[in-house]
């Protein structure tokens, strides 16, 4: 398949071109988005938990950490706590730095051909990308408990105060809606621009991507330029959370294409490569320490073999060692 | 053993959250109702048509501000080719109450809005602050 880019613009561009169509039916509008939505959030909760259990039930009988530091060994040594963690705490830390601040993309490096050799440097514009847009995905997911919640709480109003510090434009601009789309625009150039990465890019690679710009981009659209019926929207969202789904006329469609991209996403996530964000907590080469050295790890499954040590042996066969003048192994306890 | 335990955990509190505004929905037994707006003067027609007054006001007047602060221009034809004052408080708020329509909508949407009230005061509130 030599087009997965556009195969993959067609799957996502479906949603949205759903979304302006169901806008011309008004009588539709509402059960139709309504189910949409439901439906969604069914698959969402119910895919996302029965995989991580899935995973909750796959053996780990090894340790198995990645190391990527100096071991604890010798009192003089000193270990790389952090990236190759000896106690349990040390791994929880790892953790934290893996969850919050990307550390193993951090480590990304890129080859790169001069005029006679080549040469590995760090690339740390994967890293910047990656964390730009989670981060901002958060605010921004956090900022539309507004539309869910009522009366709103004041959290979601600081996160607001915090993404606009300053008022510029109008209606005022959020950093994290520009820092979305430049972080995104970037892991989606970069699909295009490195034949390394675009080789090894699937259809899946590209969907995620397009999905994420194309709600961004009616997100944005609808803030800045085409105005929307903001609390008619309101009222949509908490007919949602309240099992009573209302839908007031003069919504745009734009929020139509909006809803379903959201609802593409929220059906993907469970099914492809976005459950990165639970499996990071359970990625068995993070979350263990690394004390294979220290303790004992015994698999807990292993059958029962009947043993026959040399010390039992010997016990059986003391008599005849000695009269045959072989030196009996002591306890060295 | 401890390790389910843990995972479960999280996906119990992964649920929780999620469920956020359906749980705080049904505490609170928030009703889905549009903010029940009050106009002071009935009758009389706005300077745009509803339901461009309700998604782009914001754009009127801040068209308005940069108009008359920046060009001195006060002179606005309407849709209905009425002429009206490019004036929050002359204009907009004869019929339009802060705290019974602006500020019903602003808060049940959470729109912060922009700062009209600190140059603009309200002259129902500021009457009722001199006669108590």
């Amino acid at each position: 398949m030599k087009n997965k880019p556009a195969i993959a613009f067609l799957i996502a561009a479906t949603p949205a071109c759903a979304g302006f169509t169901l806008a011309l039916f008004p009588q539709a509008r509402l059960p139709i988005a309504a189910a949409v939505a439901y439906a969604a959030c069914c698959f969402f909760i119910v895919g996302i938990q029965s995989r991580v259990l899935r995973w909750a039930n796959t053996p780990v009988p090894f340790r198995i950490p990645t190391t990527a530091g100096q071991q604890k060994s010798l009192a003089w040594i000193r270990p790389a706590k952090l990236d190759n963690p000896a106690t349990g705490i040390a791994a929880t830390g790892r953790m934290a730095l893996e969850i919050l601040c990307f550390r193993s993309l951090f480590r990304n490096t890129g080859a790169r051909i001069t005029k006679d050799r080549m040469i590995f440097r760090e690339s740390l514009g994967l890293w910047l990308a990656a964390i730009l847009f989670h981060w901002s995905f958060l605010l921004i997911f956090l900022r539309h408990l507004r539309f869910f919640v009522e009366p709103i709480p004041a959290f979601v109003f600081w996160l607001e105060k915090l993404d606009s510090p300053i008022d510029v434009g109008f209606p005022h601009l959020f950093v994290s809606d520009i820092t979305f789309l430049a972080g995104v625009g970037y892991l989606c150039w970069r699909r295009f621009a490195d034949p390394a990465v675009r080789y090894i890019s699937l259809v899946s690679d590209y969907l995620a991507l397009w999905l994420l710009l194309g709600i961004g981009a009616t997100g944005v659209y609808m803030r800045y330029w085409g105005h929307v019926n903001v609390a008619g929207i309101k009222q949509f969202a908490l007919g949602l959370a309240t099992f009573s789904p209302t839908l007031p006329q003069g919504i745009s469609p734009v929020f139509f294409a909006h809803l379903f991209l959201v609802c593409v996403l929220a059906v993907y996530i469970p099914s492809g490569k976005i459950m990165h964000g639970a499996g990071v907590w359970l990625s068995p080469t993070r979350n263990l320490a690394n004390n294979n050295r220290a303790v004992r790890h015994v698999n807990p499954w292993n059958a029962p073999v009947k043993t026959h040590t040399y010390a039992e042996w010997q016990e059986e066969n003391k008599d005849k060692l000695k009269s045959a003048g072989i030196p009996l192994e002591e306890d060295d306890v | 053993m401890r390790e389910r335990l843990i995972i479960v955990g999280g996906l119990a509190l992964f649920l929780l959250l999620f469920a956020y505004p359906v749980l705080r929905a049904a505490v609170y037994h928030t009703q889905t109702s549009a903010p029940q707006l009050r106009l002071t003067s009935q009758g009389s027609t706005c300077v745009a048509p509803t339901d461009y007054m309700r998604t782009s006001h914001m754009r009127l007047l801040s068209q308005w501000r940069t108009d008359v602060v920046r060009h001195g221009d006060r002179r606005f034809v309407a849709f209905n080719g009425k002429v009206y004052d490019k004036s929050l408080t002359r204009t907009c708020l004869g019929c339009h109450n802060k705290q019974q329509f602006c500020d019903r909508c602003h808060a049940y949407s959470g729109v912060s809005g922009p700062h009209c009230w600190s140059c603009h005061n309200d002259p129902q509130a500021a009457t009722a602050k001199v006669m108590p």
